[in-house]
């Protein structure tokens, strides 16, 4: 007994900020390197959801600076609606503290925590605390805060405060200084790159160690910001509803009619009748098991999904595609927005993109953007369900190799937006195996997988023209002078062959000995007109015949011919010159013609 | 055949493809060429020469596109070269051809391998030896040791030998072109073709060539082609049988299919090359458990070229079939100088004697 009094001595509760002090692994903070991406991820979050919130079109600051060996100063400055002077302590300085917990819509923080876990990792490595300035419009000054946590009783601690005037009319600064190093710098720059390609309406410059890199938007439309919705039948559990049916006034009907989203009149009563219920009961008089049979009624009734439109904001195909091209040169590129959908209650749309070639490393395997309510997921990629998926899918079918995941230069990106998304841990790295999301997940990427496959085939078929173009239109006639010296017979014409197999109008250019050759045959059935223009820096002022058009742009000459061709027939430049530069045929269509340029 | 005649042949076939290229492009066709594909699925038994040659199967090789239209300028420049080569009465190695190409732009070699193939592709298509195009092998032939008398016509004059009296320890070096080679007297119940120099040297040593009345030839690992021509025309015009004796493991099997049946890169002259009646004498696998020999463990690329010779057409008989399969069982490998584990002696006083009147050599 003795034992167990002094055990109790020992036990006392723990706030939570102390449990996360001793657990900063759970929110992202494990490592030095990584702590500095989890801050700024924290609080590009919470901007770009004011920014949303206040429909401004975000322009959001990232400052980075060595402020001693080991000591970094992290400034995220917004230019949201700004908090009010009251609420700024409670925001960065409590923990679990935060306006969209309790809501049920897309938005990128939920719980409250990760700007505050920065705060409480700043003062655990070099003690000093945030500094916040936050300004709510023109009319207003703006606040200074210095913010601490009190660990054991999670309260914020304000060491000072004033009011200050700013250059900015309304937004939130926060400045935290810890403990890291800027080894992952490289990352944090994909971070903020990746973030800019989800959030195409948001400017983002980062200015790390004095250098500045600037994420411009590509559209100026805000984004409608999500409606929150009232939960879905489908999707509740049993603590929540015993919660908000004791906080209710109403009866049975009314609660289910005024509290859950979808139900009308005829579902409230078929789940009612199924609970075996009088409509007519209060519902926070219900007892625990009159509630346990409510709760199964309304989960096995049909009800609609919940009201995606309305509490969902997915990017748009047109939107990701700018979004990727505008940081990564691609040759091919296509989105995809599948249909909402709902898991548990919980709405979400599932969109995906493919992109193929350009600057994207062949070797190795594609790379996988994982994105989740518009945030970029870093770590734990072999984790999570988006990358389970995309190793599912059979990309040999479309044209890629594949070794579990898909190699050679492709890129892949998948955005999961919900009301809930489901993450394996705290710290929101990787999204959990859902088999409603991996499906819906598996069905776009086999839609992009045809996408990228009719785009592979054609380009292969193009390459095989050209190919076959370059043999019969340069090759060949090598063959035809080396075997008609062999044979001691006068030079075979190859013409015959490229008539018979292009079929098409064939522009070659040849430089010999200081002569350049532009020939133009028409081996179609009909008369063509056409352009052609030879750009390079001979002025071939001695062309026979004359150019119809002469552009001289530093030293570049673009020499431009007009002429009409009658089925069969040929037509000749010769000029004197070096024969660099390009030539284009215009005026006829794709299909039908062939340039060659035999100096290359 | 006399060597004018044989060059005013080989030239002519030269210039025969040309003119047939020069043909199709006058009648608007895109130039080509046919050749049997040179793969171990097209290689069938002649009944009437006893040897592999190429199948019926054929590929095409058109201009029709990039690839196939250098091919056929690469060969379009040799056989100019070849042509000019023979007009002029010059001769050169393939090594040298090589760097020739040095100076044929879109039409220059990428790498030896691409010439020799392309010469082999000529031999093919105009059914004459690259010897005909004055082209000279540069791999040298191996040796010969035993009671035989040769006659070679060298640039020197005319020299001759007995390749036991008149040579040193390495026995006379083959030439490379046998054509110039004749065999005088002999004094040899047949021909023992040996995969290294340690059991060459060691039959020699033992005196085995004047014991049982044997010739010596030493292969050096995959016989030149020299080498395979002596061994044929050794058992064509002297009716010496002839064995093989390697390795027991797959590659070596190889070497005596090679020198047997004939191989695949050159199928087409099987019948200069390949000596039908060559026997294998061993290492067999069956040797390795009997004779209980030191071995080593078969690696990965072991094991497919086994499976892979079960697959060729060359090794489909009973015999093969049986001791590969026993050897894919007991895993193991072993080379001829094992037999030493049994004493010095053991393979020229026993196992050769053993084999050898099993097989009704002697």
């Amino acid at each position: 007994m003795v034992l167990a009094e002094d055990l109790a001595k020992q036990q006392r509760s723990i706030s939570v900020a102390e449990f996360f002090e001793k657990n900063k692994h759970l929110l992202g903070f494990d490592s030095p390197t990584r702590g500095i991406i989890t801050t700024i991820k924290e609080a590009v979050d919470n901007a770009l959801d004011a920014c949303e919130e206040a429909e401004v079109l975000p322009d959001i600051f990232v400052g980075i600076r060595k402020v001693d060996a080991e000591v970094y100063r992290i400034t995220v400055e917004d230019n949201g609606p700004g908090i009010v002077p009251e609420n700024v302590p409670l925001v960065f300085g409590k923990l679990l503290y935060g306006s969209r917990f309790h809501q049920i819509r897309q938005s990128r923080g939920q719980q409250g925590i990760g700007i505050s876990a920065a705060v409480l990792y700043a003062q655990l490595t070099t003690g000093t605390p945030a500094r916040v300035v936050s300004r709510t419009g023109a009319k207003a000054l703006a606040h200074r805060f210095e913010l601490m946590i009190k660990t054991e009783t999670n309260e914020p601690e304000i060491v000072s405060h004033e009011e200050i005037d700013w250059d900015r009319t309304h937004g939130t600064r926060i400045e935290i200084q810890f403990k890291s190093t800027l080894a992952a710098k490289k990352r944090l720059v994909d971070y903020l790159r990746l973030t800019a390609i989800v959030n195409p309406h948001a400017r983002i410059t980062a200015d790390i160690d004095g250098e500045v890199t600037t994420f411009e938007r590509v559209t100026s439309e805000v984004p409608p910001c999500p409606k929150s919705i009232l939960p879905h039948p489908h999707g509740i559990e049993f603590g929540a509803l015993k919660r908000i049916a004791a906080a209710s006034t109403g009866t049975v009907d009314e609660f289910l009619v005024g509290s859950f989203s979808r139900v009308g009149k005829k579902t409230a009563d078929e789940m009612i009748a199924l609970a075996k219920l009088k409509p007519s009961r209060k519902v926070n008089k219900l007892e625990s098991d009159e509630l346990k049979r409510l709760l199964d009624a309304m989960q096995a009734v049909k009800v609609p999904a919940p009201p995606a439109q309305q509490c969902l904001s997915p990017i748009g195909e047109d939107l990701i595609c700018k979004g990727l091209e505008k940081e990564i040169q691609l040759d091919f590129i296509k989105a995809r927005t599948r249909p909402s959908t709902v898991y548990g209650g919980h709405s979400f749309i599932i969109e995906a993109a493919i992109g193929y070639g350009g600057k994207i490393p062949p070797e190795g395997n594609a790379q996988i953007f994982r994105f989740a309510n518009r945030v970029p997921l870093l770590y734990q990629q072999g984790a999570c369900a988006i990358t389970n998926c995309v190793s599912q899918v059979n990309w040999k079918s479309y044209g890629l190799s594949q070794q579990g995941l898909p190699t050679g230069p492709a890129l892949i990106m998948v955005h999961v937006a919900s009301t809930n998304v489901p993450f394996t841990s705290e710290s929101k790295d990787a999204v959990a195996s859902i088999p409603e999301i991996e499906r819906e997940v598996v069905l776009v990427l086999q839609e992009l997988g045809r996408e990228l496959k009719s785009y592979l085939s054609r380009r292969d078929k193009k390459k095989q023209q050209d190919d076959r173009a370059r043999a019969i239109c340069s090759i060949i006639p090598e063959i035809a002078v080396k075997v008609s010296e062999i044979v001691e017979l006068p030079l075979v014409d190859t013409s015959p062959i490229e008539g018979k197999i292009m079929r098409k109008i064939v522009a070659k250019k040849r430089t010999n000995n200081g002569q350049v050759h532009i020939d133009v045959n028409n081996y179609t059935a009909r008369e063509v007109t056409f352009v052609l223009y030879n750009l390079s820096r001979d002025a071939a002022a001695d062309a026979d015949p004359r150019p119809d058009f002469v552009d001289d742009i530093d030293g570049e000459y673009n020499k431009v011919w007009r002429c009409t061709l009658g089925a069969g027939e040929a037509w000749q430049v010769v000029y004197t010159g070096a024969g660099d530069g390009s030539l284009d045929l215009r005026g006829v269509e794709d299909g039908m013609k062939v340039v060659v340029d035999l100096d290359v | 055949m006399s060597r004018e005649e044989m060059d005013a042949l080989a030239r002519e076939r030269l210039v025969g493809i040309a003119r047939g290229w020069y043909d199709q492009m006058r009648d608007g066709i895109v130039p080509f060429i046919r050749l049997p594909t040179r793969t171990k699925r097209n290689i069938a038994y002649d009944d009437a020469s006893e040897v592999w040659k190429y199948g019926e199967k054929e590929s095409t090789r058109a201009a029709a596109n990039e690839k196939g239209a250098v091919h056929l300028l690469k060969m379009a420049y040799l056989i100019g070269f070849l042509k000019q080569q023979l007009v002029e009465n010059r001769s050169s190695t393939l090594r040298e051809l090589y760097y020739i190409s040095e100076g044929w732009k879109k039409a220059k070699f990428a790498a030896q391998d691409e010439s020799n193939l392309l010469i082999e592709d000529l031999e093919i298509i105009t059914e004459v030896q690259r010897e005909a195009f004055h082209l000279r092998p540069e791999e040298d032939g191996a040796s010969i040791f035993g009671s035989l008398r040769i006659r070679e016509t060298t640039r020197r004059g005319v020299k001759e030998m007995h390749c036991q009296d008149d040579v040193g320890e390495a026995g006379y070096p083959i030439p490379n072109n046998v054509d110039n080679l004749e065999f005088v007297d002999h004094d040899a119940k047949f021909v023992i073709a040996i995969e290294t120099g340690g059991m060459y040297a060691r039959l020699m040593e033992n005196g085995f060539d004047e014991e049982y009345g044997a010739i010596l030839v030493h292969l050096k690992g995959q016989p030149a082609r020299s080498t395979r021509r002596v061994l044929r025309k050794l058992n064509d015009s002297l009716g010496l049988p002839v064995v093989v004796f390697t390795d027991g493991d797959p590659w070596s099997y190889r070497i005596y299919a090679s020198v047997a049946y004939g191989s695949i890169k050159s199928a087409h002259m099987s019948e200069l090359l390949a000596t039908p009646q060559a026997q294998f004498i061993g290492v067999q696998p069956s040797d390795i458990s009997d004779y209980n020999l030191p071995s080593d463990h078969l690696t990965e690329q072991d094991i497919s070229a086994l499976k892979a010779e079960l697959t060729d057409p060359r090794f489909a008989t009973d015999y093969w079939r049986n001791q590969i399969n026993l050897q894919l069982e007991m895993k193991v490998k072993s080379e001829q100088q094992a037999f030493a584990s049994r004493g010095l002696d053991f393979v020229t006083k026993e196992y050769l004697p053993k084999r050898l009147s099993e097989m009704g050599v002697i």
